[in-house]
């Protein structure tokens, strides 16, 4: 103890502790604050970064799954839709179908009526001309046999006859 | 690059062996044993102590300005100390004469023959007040000035790049591991506040410890005062920002009988200051006994007799060369341990009441 302070230097200590003084306050304004903050901010971006990445990775897998389910969604959308165009095709080809048969028959129906009619129109007027043609015949046969007074008298007397037999 | 290094490391390594005689003529060849032993003594002790010359080799020596207070301040370089024909290194200044121990390497009074007064045990007296820039003011001036541009520097390129350029690339890594190994294990979370001391004096203690390993007699770690000034600000800065639960701690413990309390509180009150006393004693044993066993084997080359010198000199070179690094890893321990401990008793000072 004794030997340690013979040895010891009151102006080595004096000037060392001022010196060391100022050199802790220096380095720590110039050097180890910007150092610290330097190391610090990187670490916090690291960090950031790192979670950053891990959150897009989330992301990413949500955004993926949320792909798959709209495709999904719009396949089966696409599905339905199909169906229900083959099912309105199906039904406008059905309908048309049905509607077409009973215009046609329609027609049918009004063509064969007329026909009739016409028919029935043609026969009548067959037979008026028919008729026509009998009367003029039967006009042109009397007209020749009752050209001579004796057979005109022999007709009277005929019809007297008849008359008197009623 | 490499072969730089190597080239770099090989030069560190022969210059170990030539400054150890800097400032020291050898023993001649034919010289008694007790000379040469003395002649290492005398570089051990030259190395360990300070000194009031800047020496970068041998014969090249820069005079530093000597302070003292001894009835007012007086100033002169140290030239004024000059070696009279017995070997007695005086200055004159203001009337009173002045002499360094070869003891301690302290100024002490004395008269104009250069003969320090004793008291009646033999002890030295009259030593005075001596705040000269020595060569370990010097020193520590040098390497602060160093360690604040070198690690400015380094901070402004943290401005230009995210990434750490050139030297961060080394010391982030370590500036983060006393940040999240040392610090915010031992303090918790009011960290922050001691990093500016805790990595100063990391870095201060770690160069300085590696400036020792150097041939240059640089050594200022395995001086007393430097460690003991260290420890002491680890406790002004421990007491200073100390909260209530730290203290109730110390002078009525918690949790134990009152009769007991009595007794811990000076126990406890002692604990304080033997903390840092312990700070303080390890590193300056351990750069010191580190120091003292390496030039003790470089010096057993001189030691030993004429033809024991090509014997002894591969042995001792090879030997040297080991312990040199294992000072490598002991200039960081101590640095670590130091950091470590100061955070530890920043950490008691900032601890927050638990529920016994």
């Amino acid at each position: 103890m004794e030997k340690l302070w013979n040895d010891f230097s009151v102006g080595l200590f004096f000037w060392q502790t001022l010196i060391f003084v100022a050199l802790v306050v220096l380095l720590a304004k110039y050097a180890w604050k910007p150092i610290l903050t330097a190391v610090k901010e990187r670490e916090a971006k690291i960090k950031d970064a790192l979670e950053a990445a891990e959150n897009a990775k989330l992301e990413m897998a949500k955004l993926k799954s949320q792909n798959e389910d709209m495709r999904r969604e719009a396949l089966a959308e696409r599905d339905a839709l199909l169906k229900q165009a083959k099912e309105t095709k199906d039904q406008i080809v059905a309908e048309s179908k049905t509607a077409a048969k009973v215009e046609a028959d329609k027609i049918i129906t009004a063509a064969r009526e007329e026909i009739k009619a016409e028919k029935v129109a043609a026969m009548l007027e067959i037979k008026n001309q028919v008729a026509a043609l009998s009367i003029e015949i039967a006009e042109k046969i009397v007209k020749e046999q009752l050209q001579s007074d004796d057979k005109q008298k022999a007709l009277v007397d005929n019809l007297i006859e008849d008359v008197n037999l009623n | 690059m490499e072969l730089k290094k190597i080239g770099l490391f090989v030069g560190i390594l022969l210059a170990f062996f030539t400054g150890f005689a800097s400032g020291h003529e050898a023993p001649a060849a034919d010289a008694t044993k007790a000379e040469k032993q003395m002649y290492v003594d005398g570089v051990k002790k030259h190395h360990l102590h300070d000194d009031h010359y800047f020496t970068i080799m041998h014969g090249v020596s820069i005079p530093l300005p000597v302070i003292i207070f001894d009835g007012g301040v007086k100033f002169f370089m140290s030239t004024g100390f000059v070696e009279d024909e017995h070997g007695h290194v005086i200055a004159e200044s203001g009337g009173e004469y002045y002499t360094i121990s070869h003891d301690n390497g302290m100024i002490y009074k004395c008269d104009e023959h250069g003969h320090i007064h004793r008291d009646e045990e033999g002890k030295l007296e009259g030593r005075v007040l001596d705040f000269s820039i020595t060569k370990n003011v010097v020193i520590i001036l040098l390497m602060s000035v160093f360690l604040f541009f070198f690690f400015k520097k380094m901070a402004e390129r943290y401005g230009q790049s995210a990434v750490p350029q050139k030297s961060a690339s080394f010391f982030e890594p370590i500036i983060v591991f006393i940040r999240d190994d040392i610090a915010i294990p031992n303090i918790g979370k009011n960290y922050e506040k001691y990093m500016g001391y805790l990595l100063t004096v990391f870095f201060f203690v770690w160069f300085l410890n590696l400036a020792g390993l150097t041939p240059f007699g640089v050594s200022v770690t395995n001086n007393i005062a430097v460690t003991a000034s260290l420890a002491i600000l680890t406790f002004l800065i421990t007491s200073f920002t100390a909260n209530k639960h730290y203290w109730g701690h110390i002078f009525w413990m918690p949790g134990v009988p009152k009769p007991m309390r009595v007794v811990l509180a000076p126990i406890e009150l002692l604990g304080i200051f033997i903390k840092p006393f312990s700070l303080m004693i390890r590193l300056f044993a351990n750069m010191t006994a580190g120091h003292i066993v390496i030039m003790s084997i470089i010096g057993l080359m001189y030691t030993v007799d004429k033809g024991g010198f090509a014997i002894a000199a591969g042995p001792s070179a090879l030997l040297t060369f080991v312990l040199s690094l294992l000072e490598l890893l002991v200039a960081a321990l101590q640095a670590y341990i130091f950091t470590m401990l100061s955070a530890l008793y920043f950490g008691s000072a900032n601890e927050e009441p638990h529920h016994h």
